[in-house]
């Protein structure tokens, strides 16, 4: 345990560990020191000299060692010549700290008016005016009159565009070098940085293109002044006409929580919308922080290409509909399917959602199925991590393996918080085909070839494993080693190159891992699915389960199918060729556009984004989290378990289809490891450190950023089920063929639904690709970044050809969602497209 | 005094060549350091030489080679030849025309501190000289001096110039070793101090080149031989770099202790043209300006005297001013180098300099009233204690001691 000191702040006592910062230990007990450049999250630097306090330390007599006593008998204590940066000065026993001292006082006006000399101060059209630790800490301890004469005053460039998502206005940086900090110290994109000296320091990327770095947003909510905004908000409305609403971040497993920002403005017609979206502070899952995929990738919810009615295929054509017509059609052949109805739900969907359609389905003794590609979602639910696990709790003694995840590109936040934990002293393993970002903080990296990754991993089991990696001087046998041996353990397995079938076999040898190694059953151990939506683990948890690798025996045999926030068609053409969609089949597609999947359908019925809407998700960590409307819905749409509760209401069985908390009163009723959870449990919250921007009081602005304070709760981890797990029969798995193989990878920003209709991310998104490695590359004839066209599954595409050393050499990697179908591993022929001659 | 010990070329043609260096004893104490004594003992003498250090704080030299934390390796030596202090002149006479005394001080303090790497950071105007300390590091291997397992000892040695890219506060310890490290020159925090977290985080001594030029003499003959020079609390001899208003600038090796008078008056002949001699910068632009008084001409250089006279010895570049120097005008030239040459890390002296750099500017052009010179005082005395390092707090000495000891130079 760490020694305790006490010191004087202000006359407050105060008792902290020992090394703990003034600045910090002042904030504990409510005293505010004024701060631009610390920030509780990243290293001291003293660079802006806001902090300036009086510290005083008890005299020592030399002769002695013991303290100097007062006539009174109290120590004397002695003050230093200079006044210190609290930010820098840690505590020590028996200091006296003085923050409210007229000498303070005049500190902090002196360095506040030399901030003001070069500051255009304005306020009246800055985004940041009304949330800036600038503005005030300039109302509390700045000087009311300018001494400076303003034709002295520095004129710089006011809209430098640091990348095409985040804008520097120059005039307005104060130097503390948040911004740079947080780039180098918390994400390691180091790709902004100072140039130049004096006054003419400048904020300036490295980066082509500019400020490429997905937690690059972040930095425009530790800016303490306007400088930094992003392409999204910048000029879009004032803070204090904004409200705000807590939710969860739907584009990836981890469930950041985050706060809408909306505003009624005329610019949008007179109707509310969303102006932004915050990080919202939750120290066991985002911290104070989100990645761009999550703060940009929102505007889906809001495109005008959302569906506003229900359509009914008459005549061959999709035409408008009365919901009641609707809902009556589906009803009476959904009833007819009887046992033959299939529904396709998707981990988009909330915990009500699935819920519902699992009763209407299974009402009929039909087959309620989980649209993904991947597998384990059973498993987690026993081996998961426990209760009371926290990424940023991890350090010396816990070994963290992440098996097939690109985890930068699949869950930013993990990538992020999994590399702290192996900075703080964690053995990081990361077990790949090919490189990824994280092994640069891996202790052991482990490489397979595709096709091997279950193999790998049991092979862990055994403690054996020849494989090696050059560079990295450890085997197989090393980390299985350190892995067996740590304290903890827990594995995050994704889907790098994985269909469903490889994911089966990779999560089962998973799960064996953990229960061999007794990682199992307790906080910070356990599995953990990188799944590639929000709520995955809580579809699996609703009781949904994936369809058969092929899928199309299912599909065929059913008489209708109800799809619900999936695009099955759309995602793989080659399944609607492959398999004769029978015209007797009824298709009922559920969502908020008109997909490939909804343009064959018998009946489309519009559904609610999770912004109109509450709801519940749990994520990959198993915690399940609320989410709260936060912008009007669409008139005529309706949230997805209410569609479903309407439908079953007209086949003659009762679901709660108004109020979703009842829905989930229900789901603690029924399924166990919800038991005892209600949405006002979810709605609980708890102290956290440090104290944020937002929030009535905005005590923490100054100190922490504008991300939002915890208000409407952090959320609840599940508990795990009871059932001990056997041994997980692990079906072995092998790719088969010669030639190259593609493999399906996921990529942050992609042409997803929920991501395209974003324009702010096209330039990030670019166009279709696929990489291959140079040699690969020379024997097709293959040149970089030139136009190739391929064949998979029986289809022809084009793509960009991307050359890159760290593709294994006979496969072609192709990005998930972006325009060419793969579900899996699968042969692929590519041809150099034809060169244009001038 | 009949011998130069750091301008030993004024007495010894040649000294700039190996050969000749060594037939005046050269590499001896090298040698004699790396063959029969121990790190310490080296360091134990140094400090007994009561030498301190000469690029401008005066730091005991011994004692801080004894604060390189031996917990934690490598250790390195890096050798302060950035030398941009307005008015200094002295490490660039020494690196030019002594070479080999310069390198072998080098190379004693890595054996006593036991680094095998040293460098020496020299300004990027210096070029001419880094590429000629590489032709002599090149001879030193190819003789056998510099290398691995030097004389059969169970030591290596090398050595590495590395310039700077022209700016001033890379003559600051720390900022200059982020320099090496190929960043951006900015000072960072202190403590730690560079002998526990020094270039590459790693314990790191760093030295001024005239303060290592001393080494090899104090090595060679010893600490009680060294402290007959100078006085008690700052033995040894200086290089004084004399400029501005005088008869003969230039470089002058006193014993610390003499008086300005003896260098001023004694050395540089006085100021030209019948002027009357005003006032003395004696550490470049970073002093504050003493009142040429009969007193003040009288006082001892030395690192106790000098405050006594409001000023501080620093690198001992005197700067003398005669009576047809305006000193506001004088400011306005200290301000101007200030701000171009603060590092924009931190708040007052980014925003000071820039902020009295206007003033003075103004001031020096008869334009501004009185409220403006008071104003530049008060912003002055605003920065004063406040900064992060000490270009900014240099920045008002000029300022503050012009301002309140040449009133009548401020009367408009
Ligand atoms: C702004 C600034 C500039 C400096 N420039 C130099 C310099 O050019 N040469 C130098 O030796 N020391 C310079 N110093 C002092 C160094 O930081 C350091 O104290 C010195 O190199 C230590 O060597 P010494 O102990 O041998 O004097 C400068 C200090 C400051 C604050
Ligand atoms: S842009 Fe903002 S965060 Fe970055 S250095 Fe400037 S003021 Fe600080
Ligand atoms: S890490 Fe995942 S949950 Fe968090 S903001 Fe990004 S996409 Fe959303
Ligand atoms: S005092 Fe000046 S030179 Fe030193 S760190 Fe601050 S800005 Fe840079
Ligand atoms: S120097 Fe302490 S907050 Fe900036």
């Amino acid at each position: 345990m760490t020694k305790l000191v006490s010191l004087t702040i202000d006359g407050k006592q105060v008792t902290v560990p020992e090394g703990t910062l003034f600045v910090d230990a002042a904030k504990r007990v409510g005293i505010d020191i004024p701060v631009f450049c610390y920030h509780p999250k990243m290293e001291p630097v003293g660079m802006c000299r806001m902090c300036l306090v009086d510290v005083g330390r008890p005299m020592i007599d030399r002769a002695t060692g013991q303290p100097v006593m007062d006539e009174n008998g109290a120590p004397k204590i002695q003050f230093g010549a200079k006044l210190d940066t609290a930010c820098t000065t840690p505590v020590s026993e028996g200091m006296v700290v003085i923050g409210a001292s007229d000498k303070v006082k005049a500190a902090r006006k002196d360095i506040v008016e030399f901030i003001l000399t070069s500051h255009p101060l304005d306020c009246p059209v800055c985004d940041k005016g009304g949330e800036c630790p600038l503005q005030n800490l300039t109302m509390a301890y700045g000087p009311g009159e300018t001494r400076f004469l303003y034709d002295d005053k520095l004129h710089l460039a006011k809209q430098v565009p640091l990348g095409e998502l985040i804008y520097l206005d120059r005039e307005r940086c104060i130097q503390c070098g948040r911004c740079v900090r947080f780039q180098d110290e918390i994400v390691d994109d180091p790709v902004i940085g100072f140039f130049n000296r004096g006054r003419s320091l400048e904020i300036v990327t490295h980066s082509d293109p500019g400020f490429d770095s997905v937690f690059s947003g972040n930095t425009t909510d530790i800016c303490p002044v306007g400088a930094l905004t992003t392409a999204d908000f910048r000029f879009g409305a004032r803070p204090w006409e904004l409200k705000s609403t807590s939710s969860i971040c739907s584009q990836c497993p981890v469930g950041c929580n985050i706060t809408f920002n909306v505003r009624r403005e005329a610019a949008s017609g007179g109707k509310t919308v969303i102006k932004r979206v915050m990080p919202r502070q939750n120290e066991t899952v985002n911290e104070i922080w989100i990645c761009d995929k999550g703060r940009f990738g929102y505007h889906y919810t809001e495109s005008d290409d959302r569906l506003t009615t229900p359509l009914i295929r008459k005549n061959g054509e999709l035409t408008p509909a009365s919901w009641d017509e609707a809902l009556g059609l589906v009803a009476s052949r959904f009833s007819a399917a009887g046992e033959g109805l299939l529904t396709l739900g998707s981990g988009r969907l909330s915990n009500e959602d699935l819920f519902n359609l699992r009763q209407l389905t299974e009402g009929v003794k039909g087959k309620a199925a989980l649209y993904t590609h991947m597998a384990g979602g059973d498993l987690t639910a026993q081996v998961g991590v426990a209760p009371g696990t926290d990424f940023g709790e991890m350090g010396k003694g816990t070994a963290i393996l992440v098996a097939a995840s690109d985890l930068y590109e699949e869950a930013p936040i993990w990538f992020l918080r999994i590399k702290q934990a192996a900075e703080r002293g964690a053995t990081l393993i990361v077990a790949n085909a090919r490189p990824t970002k994280l092994e640069a903080y891996a202790s052991h990296v482990i490489r397979y070839r595709y096709g091997a990754e279950a193999e790998t991993i049991a092979a862990m089991t055994v403690d054996r494993g020849p494989t090696t990696v050059a560079g990295h001087p450890s085997s197989v046998a090393d980390a299985s080693k350190a892995f067996a041996e740590a304290e903890n353990a827990v594995i995050l397995f994704g889907s790098d190159g994985l269909g469903l079938e490889g994911s089966q076999a990779l999560s089962a040898a998973c799960a064996n891992l953990l229960v061999a190694t007794r990682h199992v059953g307790r906080a910070n151990n356990g599995l953990v699915g990188v799944w590639s939506r929000a709520n995955d683990q809580g579809a699996w948890d609703m009781g949904l389960r994936p369809l058969t690798v092929d899928r199309r025996p299912e599909l065929q045999s059913a008489k209708a199918i109800y799809v619900v926030a999936a695009d099955p068609f759309g995602d793989d053409p080659g399944l609607l060729a492959t398999f004769n969609l029978q015209p007797a089949t009824f298709l009922v597609v559920q969502d908020l556009f008109l997909t490939e999947t909804a343009r064959r359908a018998d009946v489309v019925l519009p559904a609610q984004a999770f912004t109109e809407r509450e709801g519940a998700y749990t994520s990959g960590e198993r915690r399940v989290q609320r989410f709260y409307p936060a912008a009007p819905a669409r008139p005529d749409t309706w949230p997805d378990f209410a569609i479903t509760a309407q439908i079953a209401q007209k086949m003659g069985s009762i679901l709660e289809g108004r109020v979703p908390a009842a829905v989930f009163t229900q789901i603690a009723a029924t399924v166990a490891a919800y038991a005892g959870l209600s949405y006002r449990k979810l709605a609980e919250t708890n102290d956290q450190w440090p104290s944020v921007g937002s929030g009535v009081r905005r005590k923490g602005l100054y100190f922490s950023g504008t991300a939002y304070e915890n208000k409407q709760g952090v959320g609840i981890h599940l508990p795990l089920s009871p059932t001990p797990l056997p041994p997980v029969n692990m079906q072995s798995f092998h790719l088969q063929g010669e030639g190259l193989l593609a493999v399906p990878v996921t990529c942050l920003y992609d042409r997803g639904q929920t991501v395209y209709p974003s324009a702010l991310l096209h330039q990030r998104i670019g166009e279709v690709w696929v990489a291959l490695h140079p040699a690969d590359a020379e024997r097709l004839g293959v040149v970089a970044n030139s136009r190739v066209s391929l064949t998979l599954g029986g289809a022809e595409f084009d793509a960009t050809a991307r050359l890159d050393e760290s593709v294994p050499q006979g496969v072609a990697l192709i990005p998930r969602s972006m325009g060419i179908p793969i579900n899996g591993p699968e042969a692929v022929e590519i041809r150099a497209g034809e060169r244009v001659v001038l | 005094m009949t011998e130069h010990l750091l301008l030993r070329h004024r007495d010894i043609p040649n000294i700039d060549q190996l050969d000749i260096y060594q037939q005046h004893g050269g590499f001896d104490a090298f040698r004699k350091a790396v063959t029969t004594m121990q790190p310490d003992a080296v360091i134990d003498l140094v400090k007994a030489s009561g030498l301190r250090g000469r690029g401008g704080a005066g730091f005991p030299t011994g004692m801080k080679w004894a604060f390189t934390d031996k917990k934690n390796w490598p250790h390195y030596v890096v050798c302060n030849a950035d030398e941009s202090e307005p008015g200094t002149f002295k490490d660039r006479e020494i690196m030019e025309r002594n070479p080999f005394q310069f390198l072998e001080g080098v190379m004693i303090t890595a054996y006593a501190v036991q680094a095998n790497l040293a460098y020496v950071y020299l300004r990027g105007e210096f070029w001419q000289i880094a590429s000629q300390l590489d032709r002599q590091i090149a001879e030193l291997e190819a003789a056998g001096i510099l290398g691995d397992k030097l004389f059969g000892a169970d030591y290596s040695l090398r050595l590495r110039t590395h310039l700077g890219a022209g700016a001033y506060i890379c003559g600051e310890e720390t900022a200059m070793l982020e320099s090496i490290e190929g960043k951006l020159g900015q000072p960072r925090l202190r403590p730690p101090f560079p002998p526990s977290f020094g270039l590459f985080g790693k314990p790191t001594v760093v030295n001024n080149v005239e303060t290592l030029t001393n080494v090899p003499l104090i090595v060679a003959r010893g600490a009680e031989w060294y402290r007959s020079f100078g006085t008690d609390k700052s033995p040894g001899v200086k290089v004084f770099s004399l400029s501005g208003c005088i008869n003969r600038p230039g470089n002058y090796e006193l014993p610390l202790g003499a008086t300005f008078r003896e260098l001023i008056v004694g050395r540089g002949l006085g100021v030209p043209f019948g002027h009357k001699i005003k006032a003395i910068m004696p550490a470049g632009a970073s002093s504050s300006l003493i009142v040429a008084t009969d007193e003040a001409l009288n006082t001892p250089m030395d690192y106790e005297s000098v405050p006594k006279v409001g000023a501080q010895l620093g690198s001992a570049s005197v700067i003398v001013i005669d009576d047809s120097v305006d000193i506001r005008w004088l400011l306005d030239k200290t301000l101007h180098f200030f701000k171009h040459e603060s590092c924009g890390k931190c708040t007052p002296c980014r925003e000071g300099t820039y902020w009295m750099s206007h003033l003075a500017e103004r001031i020096a052009s008869d334009h501004a009233a009185q409220a403006e010179v008071d104003l530049l005082y008060s912003v002055a005395s605003q920065i004063k204690g406040k900064c992060l390092c000490a270009l900014g707090e240099f920045s008002i000495e000029a300022v503050l001691s012009g301002i309140e000891r040449f009133k009548e130079d401020f009367v408009s």
